[in-house]
């Protein structure tokens, strides 16, 4: 399930085991909630549950990115798996963020 | 041809009609059914144990072929997904179906993904990487790269008004397994 954190200036949103478009809407419109509200610095994505994403991730992670990244902050992705890792990779968003284990 | 291949012709054995499997679907144009339509895909080819790659590729591949019948074609942005209390789900669905067929050959899987929906004016803009017509969605575009990228053929036949229609094709490395099977 996804779930949403703020720890420090930080957002920590736990993605769910199947990021598509189905989810995506939902997952955006609770970020931005939180992004607005608690002055959120930075933004960590765990895939740490997710087994398959598809364009509709990378939408959700590009957004937020334009969203903070104006204002300094940065975006973190964590427990990617390989497969993950690679829609990071062809999307180009490795470039972006900050992709960590 | 094998060598094996060319002492049973030549000894009069009548070769066997090329290994084929079809499989044809049809759902609602609804996000939910994204998830069905890719895991189903994903079961259909599972008997050829692809590696884990193929699989995601192919299921990366088929679900953003559907999702884009189901937000483009239709405009079913939101579907019966998940949402806050800003965006009711249920009033936002347009009825439409999406077609999915998938054909096995030997070790070749084609997979065509079609819509009646509302078509795309130029396909060609459509397939640039992060061109997308709903930005404010948070579309990234990227739809048809990933398509591009995980399959080994992509073509993409749009009429305005009429509806797309998505041909994908992929190899898979397992083909010996099934000869010897058989």
């Amino acid at each position: 399930m996804e779930n949403f954190q703020i720890i420090d200036n930080c957002l920590m949103v736990k993605l769910p085991q199947e990021v598509d478009h189905h989810k995506s809407s939902y997952i955006c419109e609770r970020a931005d909630s939180y992004i607005l509200q608690e002055e959120v610095e930075n933004v960590v994505f765990d895939f740490e549950e997710t087994r398959f994403m598809d364009s509709s991730g990378v939408g959700i992670i590009m957004g937020r990115y334009k969203k903070i990244a104006c204002f300094g902050g940065k975006v973190y992705a964590i427990h990617a798996d390989p497969q993950i890792r690679r829609i990071l990779c062809v999307s180009g968003l490795n470039k972006l963020i900050e992709v960590m284990d | 041809m094998t060598a094996e291949k060319q002492l049973q012709q030549n000894a009069g054995v009548v070769e066997r009609m090329p290994w084929k499997n079809e499989m044809n679907m049809e759902f609602d144009a609804v996000s939910l059914n994204e998830s069905f339509a890719r895991v189903a895909v994903a079961a259909f080819v599972a008997h050829l144990n692809p590696t884990l790659d193929e699989v995601a590729d192919i299921k990366t591949a088929v679900s953003e072929a559907v999702t884009n019948a189901i937000i483009h074609g239709y405009d079913n942005v939101y579907g019966y997904g998940k949402h806050g209390n800003s965006q009711p789900a249920y009033l936002i669905i347009h009825p439409g179906k999406v077609q999915l067929r998938c054909r096995l050959e030997k070790d070749v899987l084609q997979i065509e993904v079609e819509d009646c929906g509302k078509g795309i004016v130029d396909v060609e803009q459509a397939m640039e990487p992060l061109y997308t017509t709903k930005p404010e969605y948070d579309r990234s575009g990227m739809g048809f790269a990933f398509m591009e990228a995980f399959m080994d053929e992509l073509e993409v036949h749009s009429r305005p008004g009429q509806g797309t229609l998505v041909r994908m094709v992929k190899k898979l490395g397992t083909y010996p397994l099934i000869e010897e099977g058989n």
